[in-house]
């Protein structure tokens, strides 16, 4: 075998490598230009004006920077209250959801009892069960003492679907935490609520962080229940509400874009920051559930 | 610490905001929805026993046509599995293999899990409007002027076309998940069958694969469910029309109740689907048990 011929038999399969090498990156950076295109899009034809929009200028930079699309989108129906009552609506869910969530954590896990290991995986059943299960019976009973039409109608099931999660996360947190400050806590004189309080508490802040990003995410976007417990305009969510704005304004792409680039910039300022919190928080979902 | 009765009452109080949530929302309501679904009910009036009547009705009546709204979710489930679940292992397979900007492919792929539907349902009618949209746009600067639609007009696309902002948007999300156990496989592992002489692809296929079977499974869980309940991307773009061609049983459930009042009706569609998607993830657990 002369030295040519080896040289080709070895940098053959080489070649085959590099090419397929490019190929994966092809691929990937296609995937990637496919994920964000609709993002782009939408903030790019929030700042145009139809002209651009409808033809002259369709997937470029805006030429002219119509921020009055933005001030049309705040002005056109209840933008600002679906803005309020999602934010309303998120934050109570989540304080509610922290508080239930570690306060059965630390029940579940801290406390010795009989039957702890049951109860928890009797509240990991919640990550299963569809909220399809909930509708009717939720619908019903919420007319039946009125409270169809208010906050609440949708606080509590956000709440109460996001606690398996919330205990599911908490848990794991806890576990970190040493037992011997449970007992050094004891031999002060504490009660299970003085260690609550004074020991569990205040070091399940990265808990807090993680709980609540998972639920922001769940209740900020949710759709089914929010379209179904609330038919006042004042009241709906951010979702519901652009659904609504997006049927009456069809040919306003402009303040459309706007309005629809209002509801996700708070999701993506979040997920900039936090997004490997954002991943495990619903890695840890998957495994458990 | 002792174990008095004050203890144990302590034990209950903190528990009890997470059960008086836990089993007022999400456990009582499963009954309630079972009761429901052997009444007819208009919600003004008391409902009237009535039996199976309303499963007979279910599976028999022509206007409702379960049997359409089921194929579709069958039908998007079949991709779920076979599709997007192939495409994201295929992704979280190469971004295992630490490419150059892992942590950047990774964080993009997984953000339209993170996007409300329903601003993802919006910029999808309008990448889809016949007049205005990206898409007709696009086949006409290529000279495909001949494949131009009205996408979500047509009864022939409009289910395609339903289809691929669902698988689009979810591609993202099971690859996190087979990406993160892709990582949990130990490094020596790999090292040792790289000395072997595996080439990549039968450390993938011997190796890897095998490996994060448990997640693949979650994964397959996931998006068999998840089909069967779909609702919300087609609640946007169709609303199950035009001329029920999209339906799946979600939104047959919402109209029933909310358009006609029938309280018993949907409620029998609620529990058929609970009771499917019990079902299928059942079986897939066996399917995976016998891969064993």
């Amino acid at each position: 075998m002369n030295a040519q011929n080896k040289q080709a038999i070895d940098s053959a399969p080489k070649k085959k490598g590099i090419v397929r090498k490019i190929a994966v990156y092809a691929v990937l950076i296609f995937w990637a230009f496919v994920s964000l295109f609709p993002v782009y899009w939408m903030l790019t034809f929030s700042l145009k004006n139809n002209a651009e929009i409808f033809g002259e200028n369709v997937i470029g930079l805006p030429k002219y920077w119509v921020w009055e699309n933005y001030t049309r989108a705040l002005g056109v129906g209840n933008m600002p209250r679906y803005f309020v009552n999602s934010i309303v609506v998120t934050v109570a869910t989540i304080l509610i959801t922290l508080v239930t969530s570690v306060m059965a954590s630390y029940a579940l896990t801290r406390l010795k009892w009989k039957g702890s290991k049951t109860m928890n995986k009797f509240f990991m059943l919640g990550l299963t069960i569809p909220i399809h299960a909930s509708i009717v019976p939720l619908y019903t009973t919420l007319a039946k003492v009125s409270m169809l039409n208010t906050y609440w109608a949708l606080i509590i099931p956000y709440s109460a679907f996001s606690l398996a999660m919330g205990i599911l996360i908490s848990i794991g947190f806890m576990g970190d935490i040493p037992y011997d400050l449970d007992e050094a806590a004891f031999l002060d004189g504490c009660g299970v609520w003085g260690i609550f309080f004074r020991v569990i508490v205040p070091l399940m802040t990265p808990a807090v962080a993680t709980v609540g990003i998972y639920t922001f995410l769940q209740c900020w976007n949710e759709l089914m229940f929010a379209n179904v417990f609330i038919s006042r305009d004042v009241l709906k969510t951010l979702p519901v509400g652009i659904q609504s704005l997006s049927g009456q304004y069809t040919t306003e792409w402009g303040p459309i874009g706007a309005a629809l680039s209002l509801a996700t910039i708070p999701t993506l300022l979040v997920y900039v920051f936090l997004s490997k919190q954002i991943q495990e928080s619903f890695i840890a979902g998957a495994v458990k559930g | 610490m002792k174990k008095s009765f004050g203890y144990k009452l302590n034990i209950f109080l903190f528990l009890l905001p997470a059960l008086i949530l836990f089993i007022g929302v999400l456990i009582a309501p499963i009954f309630m929805s079972l009761s429901y679904s052997f009444t007819e009910w208009n919600g003004l009036k008391d409902p009237i026993f009535i039996g199976l009547d309303n499963y007979k009705e279910l599976f028999t009546s022509k206007s409702i046509n379960i049997m359409r709204a089921l194929k579709n979710s069958l039908l998007l489930a079949g991709l779920s599995v076979f599709i997007q679940l192939t495409f994201a292992l295929w992704l979280a397979l190469k971004l295992g293999k630490k490419p150059v900007g892992e942590r950047a492919y990774l964080s993009i792929f997984f953000m339209p899990v993170l996007i409300s539907t329903v601003v993802i349902g919006q910029l999808w009618l309008k990448i889809y409007n016949p007049d205005y949209g990206v898409l007709n746009l696009a086949l006409k600067s290529l000279g495909l002027e001949s494949w131009t639609r009205v996408w979500l007009g047509d009864k022939k696309t409009v289910l395609w076309a339903c289809f691929v902002p669902i698988l689009w948007q979810y591609v993202g999300y099971h690859m996190l998940l087979m990406y993160a156990g892709i990582k949990g496989v130990p490094t020596e592992l790999c090292e040792a069958a790289m000395l072997d002489g595996c080439t990549e692809g039968q450390l993938n296929r011997y190796i890897i694969i095998p490996y994060i079977k448990p997640i693949l499974r979650v994964s397959v869980i996931f998006a068999v469910t998840g089909s069967l309940k779909s609702f919300d991307l087609i609640y946007v773009l169709t609303n199950g029309g035009p001329n029920h061609a999209t339906e799946v049983p979600s939104t047959l459930m919402i109209n029933l109740l909310f358009l006609r009042n029938r309280y018993g009706m949907g409620s029998t569609i609620a529990v058929m689907l609970i009771v499917l998607c019990f079902v299928f993830a059942l079986l897939i657990n066996l399917v995976f048990k016998e891969e064993k």
